[in-house]
């Protein structure tokens, strides 16, 4: 009994203290907010929000409800850290590599980019390369085209649009492939256990993803144009590009900034992760008869990916929560939309804010779920 | 648990008052504002992050404008000393949660007065003390003389969190003009974009427009287009739910802008109390009890006209002779053609 009160006590009170704590704080928002006559409700989310939005994936103006200005906020937010991500992940697997690189050039410079890159604070850096960054670029009127079709412009960079015919066919063709590949390399893997044979499945693979495709074109009627951007005068000096797809400058300063600070840290855990594979390992998989590209693959990798993810994970939720720093130059993420335009003019600022940090909660949590679930994929099996 | 806890506080809440019944006058206990100001020793007032003309610090953090003179105003009128200020920058997007928090006590920053405003988010709108209306800023070079000139796909830069946004919208949507919003957080941002040419247009209140223009690389290049979009009635607001607060804002105000209208100024204010006009004598505490309503003595606004001066002389200080605006426009006195009318402090 006595033993049992003992280790309970300390836990009773912290349960108690923290109840108090909330209670007390919801209390007295409670109170105050009856003072200064604010009312709480998530009912604005359905009024009309009449503002409108720069950059918008979903269909959006000012006649849409709050609730949709945060669908567009969120699914901006997703879209840079998708793209933060994966650029990131990129970069920083080949500089981690790099910096690995007997090559005194290629090591060198690596080792410079991690330091320079890391050290400087991100919003610095955005502000950098949105502002200092976009200064140089041309105005539209005086821009050169990329390869003849695409414009980099202080306004942003305008990029042919793709307009398909029988863009259906197109599509089953790549799904076609797919499934070919998954099956081809399901009977690879069997060859290899049963009879010990080796099939080039890259090689196939790649094959396959663009013969059936090519094959759509030449038989299935598939047709693409491209719809090049045009430049048209708004006045004497102001022009813009009208056709095709235009991403806003904000938010390839943005994904520019995010990835390349991002890519830093990302690069240490790869150098780390290959690094803590012992030399051993990689010898004695040579011994064997392994080639230095199937050490890589099936010795060194599998090894060095335990070590890589879990802090690779930390960093794309550092990237993903970064990316509301987007409010200090114009991108139309959730924390500008929602957690400022909308915040400000509805005034539900313990509303808005529950709901921002909520959304910002769950995006982190289902990174580490996914995280998570890659990682155990490829942890130790023990037998 | 909380009923008890009301009754406890309400029991010493009646001790306190029983305590205090003798020292303190009704008002200044019914104004908690007023209360925690004075014991403070100085008045917080919320400003905007640099916007010169209305609030804007020097190199050493003095603050000037029209909208730093309410509060200076205020402050003397309540504490003795127009500098017993503290001055708080907000972006557009703090200001509200700022005064509404109880982090300032004013918010005097160039803010516009609407309903929802002033019924939804507790707040008390005091007054106006600058007249305004929505305007477009554009490059010189670009030959556009009217806002009839623009055309679809030209790009704006603005502030988040203002009215600017919605009567953007409004403005663009009923003449049938596509057009791409790029919104910033702070105003520097806002000025830095459109000078570096990603916006084709700026827009914000005119004076703002001819207060960030004096920041400009080269001012000259920009013009603003004369049509107005919009009514923008700037002024001082206030927490809602302390009504005496409230007026003693309001008539700090008020006092700045009448004292024009009698011709007092900071020069003649003290020779001013021998007037023959009552009203005049009011004006300087010579006559009347003016005070005493707010929980304050009777030269009040004596010190307010003379610490700070009348709106006249606010205006020219901050906004006429900088060269923002040197034209009042509606901010003129209702007697010389403006639509500047308060009502009679008696």
């Amino acid at each position: 009994m006595n033993f049992k009160l003992k280790d309970l006590g300390p836990q009773l009170i912290t349960v108690v203290a923290v109840i108090l704590v909330f209670g007390f704080f919801t209390y007295n928002a409670q109170v105050n907010m009856e003072n200064r006559g604010i009312d709480f409700g998530y009912g604005f989310l359905s009024q009309e929000s009449s503002f409108d939005v720069q950059f918008s994936l979903i269909e959006y103006d000012g006649s849409h409800s709050y609730f949709r200005a945060y669908l567009v906020g969120l699914l901006n937010t997703i879209l840079v850290s998708v793209i933060g991500i994966i650029l990131a992940t990129i970069l920083g697997v080949i500089v981690g590599i790099a910096r690995l690189s007997p090559n005194y050039l290629i090591n060198k410079f690596a080792a410079f980019y991690v330091e320079f890159f890391r050290n400087i604070p991100l919003l610095l850096q955005i502000f950098f390369w949105y502002f200092a960054a976009l200064r140089a670029l041309p105005l539209p009127q005086d821009a050169d085209a990329m390869f003849g079709i695409a414009f980099l412009t202080i306004k942003g960079l305008y990029v042919p649009a793709f307009i398909w015919q029988n863009f259906n066919i197109f599509f089953y063709s790549v799904v076609a492939a797919i499934i070919a590949i998954i099956v081809i390399r399901i009977q690879a893997k069997k060859l290899q256990e049963t009879q010990g044979k080796q099939t080039p499945v890259l090689l196939i693979s790649i094959g396959l993803l663009l013969i059936l495709p090519l094959l759509s074109f030449l038989i299935g009627g598939v047709k693409l144009e491209f719809e090049v951007p045009v430049l048209k005068q708004l006045a004497t000096t102001s022009f813009i590009y009208e056709g095709g797809v235009s991403l806003p400058p904000e938010l390839i300063a943005l994904a520019l900034s995010l990835s390349l600070y991002t890519a830093t840290f990302i690069a240490e855990c790869v150098r780390a992760g290959i690094q803590g594979v012992g030399k051993g390992q990689k010898e004695a998989a040579a011994s064997i008869g392994l080639t230095p590209n199937q050490v890589l693959k099936l010795v060194v990798m599998p090894q060095a990916l335990r070590i890589i993810i879990p802090p690779t994970t930390n960093q794309y939720l550092n990237l993903t929560k970064n990316s509301s720093l987007a409010a200090a130059i114009a991108y139309p993420d959730l924390v500008l939309v929602f957690a400022g335009t909308a915040l400000m003019q509805t005034g539900k600022a313990i509303e808005i804010v529950s709901i921002t940090m909520f959304t910002y909660l769950s995006l982190s949590i289902s990174i580490s779920i996914l995280m998570n679930w890659y990682n155990k994929k490829i942890a130790i099996q023990e037998k | 648990m909380f009923k008890y806890l009301k009754q406890l506080t309400s029991l010493v809440a009646m001790v306190a008052m029983l305590f205090t019944f003798t020292t303190e006058t009704m008002a200044a206990k019914k104004s908690k504002t007023l209360k925690n100001t004075q014991k403070k020793g100085f008045v917080r007032c919320g400003v905007s992050q640099g916007l010169p003309g209305f609030s804007n610090a020097d190199a050493a953090g003095n603050w000037t404008g029209v909208d730093v003179d309410v509060c200076r105003a205020v402050a003397a009128a309540v504490l003795g000393d127009a500098n017993k200020v503290k001055f708080t920058p907000l972006s557009a997007k703090e200001r509200f949660t700022a005064l509404t928090s109880g982090e300032i006590d004013i918010l005097s920053r160039n803010t516009t007065w609407t309903l929802s405003r002033d019924a939804d988010i507790g707040l008390t709108f005091v007054g106006v003390n600058f007249y305004d209306g929505q305007g477009f800023m554009v490059r010189k070079s670009s030959g556009i003389t009217s806002t009839s000139q623009f055309k679809n796909g030209i790009s704006a830069c603005t502030n988040i969190g203002t009215t600017t946004e919605l009567n953007m919208r409004d403005f663009f949507n009923s003449r049938g003009i596509s057009y791409e919003p790029v919104a910033f957080e702070k105003a520097d941002e806002v000025v830095a974009a459109y000078d570096a040419g990603r916006c084709d247009t700026y827009t914000t209140d005119k004076s703002g427009l001819a207060a960030q223009r004096t920041k400009m690389k080269n001012p000259d290049e920009h013009i603003v287009l004369p049509e107005t979009i919009s009514k923008e009635p700037l002024g001082p607001v206030v927490r809602q739910g302390d009504s005496v607060w409230e007026d003693i804002v309001r008539w700090s105000l008020n006092t700045m802008i009448e004292a024009e209208e009698y011709g007092i100024t900071s020069a003649n204010a003290d020779m001013m109390k021998t007037s023959d006009n009552p009203q005049i004598k009011r004006l300087v505490g010579a006559e009347g009890e003016m005070g005493a309503a707010f929980g304050l003595d009777n030269e009040w606004n004596l010190r307010i006209i003379k610490q700070v001066g009348n709106y006249g002389e606010s205006y020219k200080r901050n906004i006429a002779d900088t060269g923002i605006l040197p034209d009042r426009g509606p901010n003129e006195l209702w007697t010389k053609g403006g639509i500047l009318y308060v009502p009679p402090s008696r």
